[in-house]
């Protein structure tokens, strides 16, 4: 019987996104095309024009004057506290008072009949600044004492000072890595929406829709019943709507309570970008000693972040790169330090990888450094120093899921990584004009939030007395299939057609105290939830059919479209409508926590991270020695996301996240003036990856043999963020083909991003 | 004279009597008529989310156009056939092949992007149904993708290609009515205004010869590619603004020069340059993204007199010249005297560019380049148009003219010195490469610094060198899609 009935949808079958078809007909609906309520006026924000400085004056009359302006509120309109820190540090001022510590800047908002009238408004304000001096950069930060933002952390393993001066080889250099702009496709948004009391709707692009919530609860000056925050989808946020949407809310919220009229507030992409924090830039130095085999026996350095003028997540994110400051290979005696600097910059925030990759760039520097010290191929050192199971990572770990050497093994193999290395180094003896390089580079990525409190996730499933399903949980859906993904978890579960569940937003009336859909763990705890939450009915109807149907209890089973009693098997709608008259439950709250983990920042020690996501890519790269300019002619990808929920979304998060971790590396510049201003703010001078920037020749694949060593989600494992770290090949190969102009005597040494100006430089340097 | 503004909207007829100069189409689109389907991304036409189709009525019939919504004035769309999202269907009206192919291979995760590359995908198939992935690349070089790395977004458009069934296409099938109704609007000037903002159609162009003398200080707007950012970046206000986008498509092809009318835009000259300038076709295709192309104009890209329009460098190194017209009166001046200084354009007022004249240099060595931190859809840091000519193993002549070296596009006479008389060979390029270096003092800004500017615009002219004498290894990057 059960083997007649297809259903469609399952755990681990490929299944197309859940607002395809709404996508590419225009139907899928975005903060900015919701209907809007009768009377909506809008808020704009007028932004400093100066990266450091006390206000003396603040001439406001011309916008007030200006047409269509209801209200200009400044920081003195605010009712509650004046603050979005998320850390708690309250150094995050929604609207500046009486001192800017950055370009771009919030300093007031400007209230208006409609969008053009509030932007045009806002321009019309004169603000005196009585300038101070400013740091824009990690180490002239550091030079003018700036400070941290927040506490900076050294973890430590074995005595790295002792196995540096036992090492005989060391080397020691700087790296420079450039920040990101998020440029998700639809920009900061939000819309308010008042109630009676003290209650407001937040309709708001948000990865984290309960800070939101508590944010404007706490700016308001309410309790958080009050407030309600809605998100059905995001066009984009990569980290970029984690904390930076706070702001928004907050505005949108407290002029729409203020006129008790719905209120808008969306900021052109300039002034989004000027305002909204990005990838940290970091300058890292760094020291490794090893033996004559090209073993690492110890590594040092330190991490100078680019943090902006506060805190928001840059402790957590300076902790990460730490933590992949290892990447994929063991240190035996190892210290490494960040330095959270404080800059008059805007405050750098959360992006896809959280500090990760700049972490894991170094290690890919270091071994670069020491195969080009010994004349080796750094696929040899990598190879010799990757971790071994029962080896400590430097937050003392133990790795137990080591999967690199297969993934080596595989992806060595598919892409003919020797044969090409060798006609790659052929091609450059003949000293041509365009030189290539080939590099293979891992990624091990650690999945957890690292604030253990995090990792925590509520669901809500309906099954309404027709059979029909709703499902609700804690994760938003920005583009990565989230939605899709927990949906085919709830249909596993029940064994019925995907049709049959609806998708709905995301709301804090749903699910409480969420986390936000970050650190790549929506499915994983989410996923959960939602079986929890499944678990739990099934639990019931199990009880419910084994008495009505007469059968054993463990001869209760879900089949597809039917729950089997014994050897009847009884429609799953028939089911539902006698269970509803039997008076059974159907709704549950799920819950999950992620077990086992724990982590002491003050020792550095525990066990951050419940597993790891591994993957390897290797790439081919021809560059132009006359112009540096470059074009990636390969790509080889091996991914590992687990026993896939979804293989055909996880390879799109795969293949999206290559190549976006390869524009940061490669034409992906931020670019400030001496007086601190960001000029890069727009599509029209920050140039994000175009489909001709793709690989010319793009292979990607699953490790379709993987499957999580922990209880994961279906034996799954995360995939937001690891495979960004894969575009580090392309960097790699870069650096190589410019290496050949000196015969490889020394690594090309790129500064990230590897724009085709840092190549060409670096060719005429080497050309000698 | 008309105060009534007319075009299609999908299925609908729109006739507006009040509309301002400075209002965009995509703003009319989604708060005017609440269609959402079409999205605001950037607002100054760089990442296509807000991509439609504008048809328009042309001497070989109907055609339609990607065109980038956000920065396409309301009014420019007068006796257009404006077509989003919402009016895409497939003949049994359900998905389109393009929406089909898109949901089936996968192209969209979060969304936002998508209806933009749908629109411009639509474009592609309709015009070229043999595009292969090196064409789709060409077509999608004005949309971005945050989420996809693009690979699903190919697929889809090959298998799009593959579906065909254009014959059926619900504008196929409607082309004779459309046609019709857009004829049906009719001819001569159109003014309407909202408040002070005005916006002002000519009839032809001895109409803009005329209006020209009436207004003081009018906007003109052919492409709004640059003119739009003023509007939706600077908030500057552009009144009277009068709109000459249908205006000068004249094109004359003579033995030893082309004449292209200043509203021709860079993809109706495009088959012009692939004829009879082979050698800059290259360098033509990497202007803008398509919407761009679309919409942006020969004439507009040297009026506005940017010193870092595509166009000046290679149109100078080759000798252009341009037809100046003020009333009846025209005059024609030498391209690179157009440009007298940041800013400052040899024209006066009342006068506006008629034609731009394109020398072809039969024999001639040329040799367009452009230099950009990403190699589609971005401002040169450099570029440079070459022009060689080689009379019995001599340089005879040499023009070489630099974009985003000066503030103006200006040739490099030191380099062309250092080649002119010379014998044809490595060493008189390795002397104007030494040379050219002095011809400028170029700057640093976010594009590039001043040092790689230099040093850049030295190696094109040894790329240029290399790429003449035929080596056995390649000189340039191949960008071609592999298996």
């Amino acid at each position: 019987m059960k083997d007649e009935i297809t259903i469609k949808g399952l755990a681990h079958m490929d299944t197309a996104h859940d607002s395809a078809i709404k996508h590419v007909t225009g139907r899928a609906e975005y903060t900015d095309d919701l209907s809007e309520p009768f009377g909506l006026i809008h808020a704009y924000l007028g932004l400093s024009k100066c990266a450091h400085g006390r206000i003396v004056a603040m001439d406001l009359d011309a916008v007030r004057a200006a047409p269509g302006v209801i209200d200009v509120l400044t920081a003195a309109d605010l009712p509650g506290v004046n603050d979005v820190s998320p850390a708690g540090h309250h150094d995050d001022p929604i609207l500046a008072d009486a001192e800017v510590k950055f370009w771009g800047q919030p300093i007031f908002a400007v209230v208006a009949e409609t969008r053009d009238q509030a932007r045009r408004a806002a321009a019309l304000a004169k603000i005196t600044y009585d300038a101070l001096p400013h740091a824009l950069d990690p180490m002239a930060a550091k030079l003018a004492d700036m400070g941290y933002v927040t506490d900076p952390l050294t973890l430590r393993r074995g005595d790295a000072d002792r196995g540096m001066a036992n090492a005989p080889h060391r080397i020691k250099g700087r790296m420079g890595i450039g920040g990101q702009d998020h440029f998700y496709l639809e920009g900061q948004i939000a819309m308010a929406v008042p109630g009676e009391d003290e209650d407001v709707i937040i309709n708001v692009s948000t990865q984290h829709p309960s800070e939101v919530q508590h944010m404007v609860a706490h700016v308001l000056g309410v309790p958080s019943h009050s407030v309600v925050v809605n998100v059905r989808r995001m066009g984009g946020g990569f980290g970029g709507k984690e904390t930076q949407m706070n702001l928004f809310a907050c505005i949108a919220a407290v002029a729409a309570k203020k006129w008790h009229r719905a209120v808008k507030i969306r900021p052109d992409r300039d002034d989004d970008m000027s305002a909204t924090g990005k990838r940290h830039d970091f300058v890292v130095d760094y020291e490794v000693g090893f033996d004559d085999e090209g073993r690492i026996l110890a590594v040092q350095g330190d991490w100078y972040a680019r943090c902006g003028f506060s805190a928001d997540l840059s402790g957590p994110v300076t902790d990460r790169a730490l933590f992949h400051a290892d990447n994929a290979y063991y240190y035996p005696d190892v210290r490494v330090s960040s330095h959270p600097m404080r800059t008059n910059t805007v405050s750098n925030t959360a992006f896809r990888g959280f500090g990760g990759p700049q972490g894991v760039i170094v290690a890919e520097r270091i071994i670069e450094e020491i195969a080009y010290a010994l004349g080796r191929d750094p696929l040899e050192i990598r190879q010799l120093n990757l971790y071994q199971n029962g080896q400590l990572t430097p937050y003392h770990q133990e790795v137990t899921d080591q999967i690199l050497p297969r993934i080596f093994e595989d992806l060595t193999a598919s892409s003919d990584y020797a044969a090409r290395r060798q006609a790659v180094l052929d091609w450059n003896a003949k000293g041509g004009t365009i030189r290539k390089g080939i590099a293979l580079t891992p990624v091990k990525f650690g999945i957890s939030f690292t604030a253990t409190w995090y990792n925590q996730a509520g669901a809500l499933i309906h099954i309404y007395s027709d059979g029909s399903i709703a499902l609700n949980h804690g994760g938003t859906e920005m583009g990565q299939g989230l939605n899709t993904k927990v949906a085919q978890v709830v249909a596993e579960a029940f064994q019925c057609d995907l049709s049959r569940i609806k998708i709905t937003k995301t709301t804090t009336e749903k699910v409480p105290n969420t986390s936000a859909t970050a650190a790549s763990s929506g499915t994983d705890l989410n996923g959960m939830a939602a079986l929890n939450a499944a678990d739990q009915i099934k639990d019931r109807l199990i009880d419910f059919v084994a008495e009505r149907w007469q059968a054993p209890r463990d001869r209760v089973r879900f089949v597809p479209g039917h729950i089997m009693a014994g050897d009847t098997a009884i429609p799953f709608d028939e089911v539902i409508k006698a269970a509803y008259m039997a008076r059974i439950h159907l709704s549950a709250a799920g819950f999950y926590k992620t077990p086992e983990i724990h982590w002491d920042r003050a020792t550095g020690r525990g066990r951050p991270f419940y597993y790891f996501a591994y993957g390897a890519a290797v790439a081919e790269v021809s560059v132009d020695t006359l112009t540096g300019e470059y074009v990636i002619d390969r790509a080889d990808v091996l991914h590992d996301v687990g026993r896939s929920l979804n293989p055909i979304i996880d390879k799109g998060q795969v293949e999206g996240a290559f190549v976006q971790g390869t524009g940061w590396l490669t034409c992906e510049e931020l670019w400030w003036n001496e007086k601190g201003e960001l000029k890069t703010h727009a599509p029209s001078t920050y140039k994000i990856p175009l489909a001709s920037d793709r690989p010319r020749i793009f292979n990607v694949n699953l490790a379709d043999w993987s499957e999580n060593a922990e209880r994961s989600i279906k034996r799954s494992k995360a995939v937001g963020e690891p495979p960004f770290m894969l575009g580090i090949c392309v960097f790699e190969a870069i650096n190589m083909a410019v290496a050949s102009m000196n015969d490889y005597r020394e690594p090309a040494r790129l500064d990230a991003p590897a724009t085709p100006e840092r190549v060409l430089m670096a060719v005429e340097r080497l050309r000698g | 004279m008309t105060g009534e503004l007319r075009f299609l909207l999908n299925d609908r007829e729109i006739t507006l009597t009040e509309a301002g100069g400075s209002d965009t189409l995509l703003d009319f689109l989604r708060i005017d008529r609440r269609m959402t389907g079409t999205k605001e991304g950037c607002a100054e036409g760089d990442c296509g989310a807000c991509t439609v189709l504008a048809g328009r009525l042309t001497p070989s019939g109907l055609v339609y156009e990607p065109v980038n919504a956000c920065i396409r004035f309301l009014a420019s769309c007068h006796g257009c056939h404006i077509v989003t999202v919402e009016h895409l269907r497939g003949p049994d009206g359900g998905l389109h092949p393009v929406q089909q192919a898109m949901v089936e291979h996968h192209g969209s995760q979060c969304g936002f992007c998508t209806p933009g590359f749908v629109m411009a995908l639509y474009g592609l198939w309709m015009s070229n149904p043999q595009a292969d992935a090196m064409a789709i690349e060409v077509a999608l070089q004005g949309n971005l993708c945050r989420c996809t790395g693009y690979a699903p977004i190919i697929k889809a458009a090959l298998a799009a290609q593959a579906a065909g069934g254009q014959a059926m296409d619900a504008l196929a099938v409607e082309r004779e009515g459309v046609m019709a109704k857009l004829r049906a609007i009719p001819a001569g000037r159109v003014e309407v205004a909202r408040g002070a903002n005005r916006a002002i159609i000519p009839a032809d162009t001895d109409d803009l010869a005329a209006l020209l003398l009436e207004h003081e200080k009018p906007t003109l707007v052919a492409g709004a590619t640059d003119v739009g950012l003023w509007v939706t970046k600077f908030l500057r206000n552009i009144s009277p603004t009068i709109f000459i986008g249908h205006l000068m498509k004249g094109v004359e092809v003579f033995d030893t020069e082309l004449k292209i009318g200043a509203g021709v835009t860079y993809s109706e000259a495009e088959p012009l340059i692939a004829q009879h300038l082979a050698e800059a076709l290259d360098y033509w295709q990497r202007i803008a993204g398509w919407q761009v192309r679309n919409m942006g104009t020969v004439g507009g890209n040297i009026a506005n007199g940017s010193p870092i329009g595509d166009t000046p460098p290679l149109l100078i190194a080759l000798g252009g010249r341009i037809v100046l017209r003020r009333g009846d009166v025209r005059r024609e001046v030498a391209l690179q005297d157009y440009f007298i200084d940041y800013g400052k354009q040899d024209r006066a007022p009342g006068e506006f560019v008629e034609s731009v004249i394109i020398p072809l240099n039969r024999g001639a060595k040329i040799a367009g380049y452009k230099i950009s931190k990403r190699r589609d859809s971005d401002i040169s840091s450099v570029a440079v148009g070459i022009c060689v000519t080689v009379d019995g193993g001599r340089i005879a002549n040499a023009r070489i003219a630099f974009g985003g070296m000066a503030g103006t596009p200006k040739r490099a006479a030191g380099a062309e010195a250092a080649l002119i008389g010379q014998p044809w060979g490595q060493a008189a390029f390795d002397a104007a490469a030494r040379a050219v270096r002095a011809d400028f003092t170029p700057l640093t800004d976010m594009r590039a610094s001043a040092d790689y500017r230099s040093t850049v615009a030295a190696n094109l002219i040894r790329r240029f060198w290399l790429e003449q004498s035929e080596l056995a290894l390649p000189v340039r990057l191949n960008y071609a899609v592999g298996e």
